[in-house]
């Protein structure tokens, strides 16, 4: 009898948990819950903060405000074993597992269990468990031995193996192949019906329609609200996800004299694992004009960056476009020098700004020469030039710091990326790429890289801009192009595309045969 | 002459085995601790500072006493040295290296500084202490040991810090390969923030590791004075033992038991410029270099293989906490 009265309230609940990182808030005032035997789905773009939700309940983050109650008690968590002692169990994105161990050696990993060490009592357990649930898999062999799909089966044991009875699936099937995708669902159906509580993190609309109960939405930190998955359609949640449209006065000026500039085609890249990262990309950039390029977080934008800038190893064509001559140069193959010795001015904002961009432990007018190094004759260095433009981007830019002697490690986010979005502007670019050029800025300085980029365009340049507020892009770009898992689900006009219309690119599902009849 | 050999081997191999299997068990925690060489130095003086203050105050010496001080000073001085390391490497962050070679070049000036007090002390003219009561009663072998012929001379004739060398390493590889602990250990080493995830108190493993490692390679260093220099210390005679044995841990690819078979093999390696007629000094110095060309060919051979269980500990040398994304 008490048994069946702790099922009715729910497996866990959460009640106004708030959690910041520095001055960002990562989770606003989230309440949800889930039932056992239940599946949920917690849906949100990129820095939704889906991942940092899950976080504190598996005791990896401490949540700043609010309470977390487990089958009605309300519970402190504050480290993983905490978790565990809640039968909460969670499969991170990134698999926490020892490569030299075996499976088994995994998942009895830190277990409070008394007695003897006897590794093939516990291979028996783990057998018995797999047996119960369907899973494929041998305890004896070593995780570095794995496919990826094999080390989620060992997370997953591993949470069963602790007698979890909440489960947690941070993107399970965002490394595993539809077959495997398949056969993971199957699984998580059959616990669910075991009476497990099963929240599974994803971006993926059709996965959370065909799996889950319920599904909340997360849109920038807050809760968006739940809804019953079969109450509900494509269109209702991407609409719940990306929020309502917000006006940002961001000047866009009229495209004139556009010509093309950057012919990409038929390009393709792998990992250095072999799996394929971008496949078949075909497109144009052209001067005078922002082309911006929106998709889930990893579905390709660096690669593709890194790609034309000469820093990846790739099949198809890059194809450069001389402004005046109207020659065609060909940057397949080529490194970022030879690029550059082709008289193609191709400027390039990294994301990760102080390890590709900038030496955070040089000072500004050091990392300002970064790009000329190179010149004159001499054997010594000469400053001067650089610090002339130091100066000058300071006084334009209005860069707060000490100095130019200050190494940049020690400026603010916002200040670091105008020293560098400043520094490849003034190189004077045919072809600027930026990618999250605004990440962690705050409003102004935001404003500042947009007024930069517009500059850009009305001074002919072909600008590129990977971005993840859809707002920003729909407000900033001409053409945006919608990358999904390496493809290119979509070009859409600017001025004409709606937000949904994007979310909905952004989560689609390529499939092969689609391939080509995209553009625009 | 054989035998001599062998016995030589084993007497000069054992410090080494110290050193290493204590580099081991902390490198099994990801600590690369390069403070070695100065651990089993400080070791070394904490050992010949017990006995030397022991010996100077009584008149005669009690057998258990004699060999029970030096030990613990031994263990005292050696377990603060890794204290210190690990304070520097686990709870401030410090630069695992940096900290290493720090304590490396503190640990040998400590050693000197009291080497050469303690030689003002006794009224020495030269940076030497003579320590032979002591060391006769480390160096306390079987009696029956000369009645063996070659086998009581390979295998018996040694003092009872070579046979617990030999213990500790066969423990400390029982430890890490059978039992829990050792699995958690290694998890730690290999990637803390899965250990973490799991429950696991990654600073615990880490200090508890590199201490328990600091006090089994300080040991070497009083091995090194009272088994293979017969209680003679004098500044700088420790040499580079301490570099040989980190090479030997790369040599025994992570594991104690081997490691007891490598200490021997250096052993007999770093001595067998005497064993070889008509070497000048420049031949000897040669010969003096074959540790070091057998580990970095060692070093190409294993990593041109890649097989995952001969590399070292995944984290090792990487500082771990747990708030960074």
């Amino acid at each position: 009898m008490r048994e069946e009265v702790q099922r009715e309230v729910p497996a866990i609940r959460l009640e106004g948990i708030t959690k910041r990182f520095g001055n960002v808030t990562a989770n606003d005032h989230v309440s949800l819950h889930v039932d056992h035997g239940q599946i949920l789905s917690i849906l949100g773009e990129n820095g939704s903060g889906k991942t940092t939700l899950m976080n504190m309940i598996s005791g990896i983050y401490f949540p700043d405000e609010g309470q977390i109650f487990v089958d009605g008690r309300e519970v402190v968590i504050r480290s993983p074993k905490d978790a565990f002692r809640y039968k909460i169990g969670m499969i991170h994105q990134h698999f926490k597992l020892v490569d030299v161990f075996s499976a088994a050696e995994n998942i009895i990993l830190g277990l409070e269990e008394k007695g003897k060490y006897n590794i093939k009592q516990y291979t028996q357990r783990i057998r018995e468990l797999c047996e119960q649930y369907g899973f494929d898999l041998d305890p004896s062999r070593k995780v570095y031995e794995m496919s990826v799909s094999e080390k989620q089966t060992v997370e997953i044991i591993k949470a069963l193996y602790r007698g979890a009875d909440i489960l947690i699936l941070d993107e399970p099937t965002a490394v595993l192949t539809p077959q495997e995708t398949e056969k993971l669902f199957d699984i998580l159906r059959r616990m669910r019906d075991d009476g497990k509580a099963i929240i599974i993190i994803t971006h993926k609309l059709h996965e959370v329609l065909s799996l889950s109960d319920r599904v909340s939405v997360l849109c920038k930190g807050k809760y968006a609200g739940t809804v019953n998955t079969g109450e509900t359609n494509e269109a209702e949640l991407t609409e719940m996800m990306v929020g309502k449209k917000v006006s940002l006065n961001i000047e866009r000026s009229k495209v004139k004299d556009s010509k093309p500039r950057l012919m990409v085609t038929g390009l393709s890249c792998c990992d250095p694992e072999g799996t394929k990262i971008l496949k078949d990309i075909t497109f144009t950039a052209n001067s005078g004009e922002i082309l911006g390029i929106a998709g889930i977080a990893g579905s390709g934008q660096r690669e593709l960056l890194e790609a034309i800038a000469g820093l990846q190893e790739v099949e198809g064509e890059i194809t450069y476009i001389q402004p005046k001559t109207g020659e065609k140069e060909n940057l397949r193959g080529k490194t970022p020098l030879q690029i550059r010795d082709l008289g193609v001015r191709l400027s390039f904002v990294p994301e990760d700004r102080l390890g590709m961009g900038m030496v955070g432990n040089m000072d500004l007018v050091d990392n300002v020469m970064l790009r000329s190094y190179s010149k004159g004759k001499s054997a010594f260095l000469d400053r001067s030039d650089s610090r002339e433009l130091t100066d000058k981007l300071i006084r334009e830019l209005e860069i707060v710091t000490p100095s130019v002697a200050t190494p940049v490690r020690r400026l603010s986010g916002g200040n670091v990326q105008k020293v560098l979005v400043g520094r490849e502007i003034a190189a004077a670019p045919t072809v600027l790429m930026a990618a999250y050029p605004v990440r962690g800025l705050d409003i102004n300085a935001s404003f500042t890289i947009y007024r930069l980029l517009n500059q850009q365009k009305e001074n002919g340049t072909a600008v590129i801009f990977v971005g993840e507020d859809l707002d920003v892009l729909l407000a900033l770009s001409d053409r945006i192009m919608v990358i999904s898992s390496g493809r290119i689900s979509g070009i859409v006009d600017a001025r004409s595309a709606s937000k949904e219309e994007i979310g909905l690119l952004m989560t689609r599902n390529v499939k092969e045969k689609e391939e080509g009849g995209e553009e625009q | 002459m054989w035998a001599d050999f062998l016995q030589r081997a084993i007497m000069q191999g054992i410090p080494l085995l110290y050193g290493s299997t204590g580099e081991i068990m902390t490198e099994k925690s990801g600590n690369l601790n390069l403070g070695i060489p100065g651990i089993m130095y400080v070791g070394g003086i904490g050992g010949v500072i017990g006995a030397f203050l022991y010996e100077q105050n009584t008149a005669v010496l009690n057998p258990f006493l004699a060999v029970f001080l030096p030990l613990m000073c031994s263990i005292l001085a050696s377990l603060l040295m890794g204290l210190i390391y690990c304070f520097l490497t686990v709870s401030l962050r410090a630069n695992q290296n940096v900290t290493g070679l720090a304590l490396t070049t503190f640990g040998v000036g400590i050693g000197n500084f009291f080497g050469g007090s303690l030689a003002k002390l006794a009224g020495s003219d030269v940076p030497s202490i003579n320590l032979t009561a002591t060391s006769n009663y480390f160096r306390q072998s079987l009696p029956f040991a000369k009645d063996l012929g070659w086998f009581g001379q390979i295998f018996l004739s040694h003092g009872f810090l070579t046979y617990l060398a030999i213990a500790i390493a066969l423990g400390c590889s029982f430890v890490l390969t059978k039992t829990r602990v050792g699995l958690y250990l290694r998890a730690v080493g290999e990637n803390p923030a899965t250990a973490d995830a799991a429950g696991i108190s990654v600073g615990t493993y880490k200090y508890l590791a590199t201490c328990i490692g600091s006090v089994i390679a300080g040991l070497g260093g009083l091995s090194y004075v009272m088994d293979y220099a017969n209680g003679v210390w004098s500044n700088d005679g420790f040499g580079d033992r301490g570099w040989l044995a980190i090479a030997l841990v790369i040599f025994a690819v992570w594991r104690p038991n081997l490691s007891i078979l490598g200490s021997i093999l250096f052993g007999g390696l770093y001595i067998i410029h005497n064993y070889i007629p008509d070497l000048d000094v420049s031949g000897q110095e040669l010969f003096k270099m074959i540790p070091y060309l057998v580990t970095i060919v060692f070093l190409v051979v294993t990593s041109i293989g890649r097989k995952r269980e001969a590399q070292p500990p995944a984290s090792l040398g990487l500082p771990y906490f747990r708030e960074e994304r």
